[in-house]
């Protein structure tokens, strides 16, 4: 009997682990809209990013499980203001980063985030 | 937008030569195959249903006879059919291959694994054009193209312009198209040739002859000098590491391994149809083009950061 409460006890643990943590809200951030605008401006040449089709780069960090990462480019936390600002200007939260600026808008880089967010 | 089961169709024909071979040998053929079908069906389904004639009266010379003529109606009507599709592929092929006009426009496409490149003649004194992977034409004139391989044979196919001609090392092949609306027309390589072929794309853009005449007077003048530092920074970068392979027009640039860059930001793709031609695909591209295009012969490149944002910079000054 006791084992059993163990073993109940252990499964729901791990259960618990397995939870995604809620999903970060990007306001005006449209993540299908995201997805596409990743593919087309070619963030795939550089990241392997799940979901967005042809995006298998190895140049920089693969973006898989964005949502738990900690920080951003080692820079800073990752949050929803520090990642639009990162996509929008790379070079303003870390000079010298080899990552481009793309010329994506404030609302574009919005929706990438969103989408970044999904990826859990 | 077309759908995309219309898109680049060899069904759908966007030029003169496939119209031609679509209404004069492919719409023909494929109702005598329908009506065929049609019939072989029918008379399979009728056999099927009917009494068995044979087996009550095995003997019947009235029977035999009715089974001759009928085998020798059905061997006559086959060897008609197969007459009459011969006729109309001899006439179709003379027709598509039949020599162009003395206007014709001439493009000379040379085949590298795995992209084109293109050459427009120098009918003046002025320079020639040297281009890849986009093939302009001006709609409503007929274009020659001279096909040439460096290396592997090849094969040009316009999807939905015209049929496709290979590519032979060490022989000229011709082949020609026009196109009847102004468009982009997506093309792909049609002979396997290595590692790459499935990416080796081009594209053919017809524009008004007026347009297009403008594009080839842009494409004849050399490289503008780079306007601010970073993109001279770039265009010194470009000079120490891009240069063995690719030329620009206007600076000792002169490789001629990899496609002419001399107006590089005005094309749509990079790699022969591989990315749409963007900041991040340029850069991306240029430091790593084995991910994008495995086996591909452009080496990968290690830029230090401030070298990549200028050498794409000085990449995009190149209109």
């Amino acid at each position: 009997m006791a084992r059993c409460v163990l073993l109940l006890g252990v499964a729901g643990v791990l259960l618990g682990c397995q939870d995604n943590p809620p999903a970060r809200p990007v306001p005006g951030g449209d993540p299908a809209a995201g997805k596409q605008l990743l593919a087309e401006r070619g963030c795939g040449s550089c990241h392997t990013i799940p979901g967005v089709s042809g995006a298998n780069g190895l140049v920089g960090p693969p973006l898989d499980h964005f949502a738990r990462r900690t920080y951003i480019a080692g820079e800073v936390i990752n949050n929803a203001d520090f990642l639009v600002r990162w996509i929008e200007v790379p070079q303003a939260i870390e000079p010298g980063t080899a990552m481009p600026n793309l010329g994506v808008t404030e609302g574009q880089a919005r929706s990438m985030a969103a989408y970044l967010y999904t990826l859990h | 937008m077309s759908p995309w089961w219309q898109a680049h169709s060899a069904l759908h024909p966007d030029g003169a030569q496939l119209s031609l071979i679509m209404d004069r040998l492919w719409s023909p053929m494929f109702a005598a195959a329908v009506a065929i079908f049609a019939l072989v069906a029918g008379a399979l389904g009728w056999a099927l249903l009917r009494r068995r004639a044979a087996a009550e009266a095995p003997d019947d010379p009235a029977l035999e006879r009715g089974m001759r003529w009928t085998v020798s109606l059905a061997t006559a009507c086959t060897v008609a059919v197969l007459l009459v599709l011969l006729g109309l592929d001899i006439s179709v092929s003379r027709a598509t291959s039949a020599a162009p006009g003395r206007d014709a426009l001439r493009v000379v496409v040379t085949g590298h694994q795995w992209w084109w490149e293109i050459r427009y003649g120098d009918t003046t004194s002025q320079r020639g054009v040297a281009t890849a992977n986009e093939i302009h034409v001006p709609v409503g004139r007929t274009v020659v193209l001279e096909l040439r391989s460096t290396d592997v044979i090849h094969s040009v196919w316009p999807i939905s312009l015209s049929a496709k001609m290979d590519e032979i090392p060490g022989k000229t092949n011709s082949m020609w198209l026009r196109a009847d609306r102004p468009g982009v027309f997506r093309g792909q390589c049609a002979e396997y040739c290595g590692h790459q072929h499935a990416q080796m794309g081009f594209l053919v853009v017809a524009e008004t002859a007026g347009s297009f005449e403008r594009w080839l007077q842009a494409q004849r003048e050399a490289a503008a000098p780079p306007a601010d530092d970073l993109a001279r920074h770039g265009q010194q970068v470009f000079l120490s590491t891009c240069a063995l392979c690719h030329a620009v027009a206007g600076t000792p640039a002169s490789g001629r391994a990899g496609p002419d860059l001399t107006h590089l930001a005005g094309r749509a793709t990079i790699a022969a149809g591989t990315l749409p031609n963007t900041r991040g695909n340029l850069a991306g591209w240029i430091l790593d083009p084995q991910a994008i295009k495995p086996g591909a012969y452009m080496p990968p490149s290690q830029l230090a950061p401030p070298d990549l944002h200028a050498v794409v910079a000085y990449l995009e000054t190149l209109r």
